[in-house]
């Protein structure tokens, strides 16, 4: 008896999904692994050293902080300031003009403070002696492999892929079980087959996180363009009023402590972290764009957007669109960063186990018996043609 | 015999029941959440997969001929 159509479609759907992706996965997973703990692998190759203050110690004026970055570049101007809510350090932002910012991103510049005593703690290498460390080397070979939004996009069709792949697997498996019990691996009769019932109950097994964290990748490299849509919708409809004046000379601007101090009048209990400067293009001519988020566990992943004006410090809360939450939610979910190293190394280990799946995969299929879709016809075991 | 779709399947869905309660857990808060993710995604992390590379330890894994691992009942 011959498998019935729809399963050979499935086995066709599994095998096509998982041989384009498989080679591009197995890179994205080993690229992974280190990923998981860029924290902990960040803190070791280079200790952050902070001085010993009580906890209670007040931060630093921003306006102080950004006359002093402004010191350390002439004539560069402001683009952002980055207020860590993890450690005690701020980041000030600069670029020659928003033009070179957005045309040359290695003109970006960054002087890093102790943001309790104002110290400078480090700032960006001149051009040429800048070096990238292995965790970024990891996170561009992960996210694009040096190819910007063509590579991000090409990563995430192969994400997709892998999704494609886990659904049609997981229907595949029901009808080759029909004989076995869950659990069974024939280790008696050959390798292949000892592999193939490896490749097939490890891959159930691991089933649910691998399907979510290849849809929330998917997810994670569609920031950009998602991020472009909202600019263009959302934040276009409550900048309508801006559009056609021109930035105000920063002369004109209230400072950026009273920028901060009126975006947390606007969304009260919530954690300030980032202000990009008015005449961004990620931005507003005449308002900063500040990101606040929760303080819990969960809130602290959802950031809210809030627009100050650059003159008057009146503040704007921007309403954030559901795609921009899917993807809020869907990072944590795909970086497995939310649940101490306990949960890192089960993300590392679950990762491990998806590589044995992808390369027992290409095993399979390599080995393929001579004449093993006709006996597989005979048979009617459908899992059989498609390896 | 031929097993039926609950037959087959409600193994694999218990375990990815068990799973996604644990991917959800550590989101919704730290303590008990967490560490009930970290029972949760372990099983399949660890003992579930230790348990499903067993054969692998077999030697030979030729038919009938006890080794330690029968000894032991695994």
């Amino acid at each position: 008896m011959a498998a019935p159509p729809y399963l050979r479609r499935w086995a066709w759907v599994h095998k096509w999904s998982s041989l384009i992706c498989t080679v591009f996965l197995i890179l994205i997973f080993l690229t992974g692994l280190p990923l998981i703990f860029h924290e902990e692998i960040d803190d070791w190759l280079e200790p952050p050293h902070y001085v010993e203050l009580p906890a209670s110690t007040p931060r630093v004026s921003f306006d102080r902080l950004v006359s002093e970055a402004r010191r350390v570049y002439p004539g560069y101007i402001v683009t952002s300031v980055f207020a860590d809510d993890d450690e005690p350090q701020v980041y000030v932002w600069l670029a020659p003009s928003w033009g070179q910012y957005l045309d040359k991103p290695r003109t970006r510049r960054f002087v890093r403070f102790d943001a309790r005593t104002g110290a400078v703690l480090d700032q960006s290498q001149p051009l040429g002696a800048r070096r990238i460390s292995f965790i970024g080397v990891m996170l561009r070979l992960h996210m694009d492999m040096f190819a910007g939004l063509p590579g991000a996009l090409f990563m995430g069709s192969m994400g997709l892929l892998f999704v494609i792949a886990i659904v049609s697997g997981a229907v595949l498996y029901g009808p080759f079980m029909k004989k076995l019990d869950f659990g069974t691996v024939r280790v008696e009769r050959g390798r292949r087959l000892k592999w193939l019932d490896l490749h097939n109950l490890l891959g159930i097994v691991t089933l649910a996180w691998a399907l979510v964290v290849g849809a929330t990748g998917v997810m994670n490299e569609l920031a950009s363009p998602l991020f472009a849509l909202w600019r263009q919708t959302d934040v276009q409809t409550v900048l309508a009023p801006w559009r056609e004046q021109p930035t105000p000379p920063p002369v004109e601007w209230i400072g950026v402590d009273a920028v901060y101090a009126a975006a947390s009048k606007a969304v009260p209990g919530m954690v300030l972290t980032s202000a990009t400067f008015p005449g961004s293009p990620f931005g507003s001519s005449h308002h900063f764009l500040l990101w606040a988020k929760g303080d819990e566990p969960l809130t602290s992943r959802l950031f809210s957007p809030v627009l100050v004006d650059a003159r008057t410090g009146a503040a704007l809360v921007v309403h954030m669109p559901w795609y921009l939450r899917a993807l809020e939610l869907s990072r944590p979910l795909h970086f497995g960063d939310y649940g101490g190293l306990p949960l890192k190394i089960i993300w590392a280990l679950l990762t491990v186990i998806t590589i044995v799946v992808l390369g027992s995969g290409i095993y399979l299929w390599l080995k393929k018996p001579a004449g093993a879709q006709v006996k597989a016809r005979k048979s009617g075991d459908a899992k059989e043609a498609i390896v | 015999m031929t097993r039926s779709l609950w037959m087959i399947f409600r193994w694999p869905l218990l375990i990815a029941v068990v799973s996604s309660v644990g991917l959800v857990s550590a989101l919704l808060g730290d303590g008990v959440w967490d560490a009930l993710s970290w029972a949760a995604l372990g099983i399949p992390a660890t003992g579930l997969s230790a348990w499903c590379l067993r054969p692998l330890l077999r030697r030979g894994g030729s038919l009938g001929k006890p080794n330690i691992l029968d000894k032991i009942g695994l």
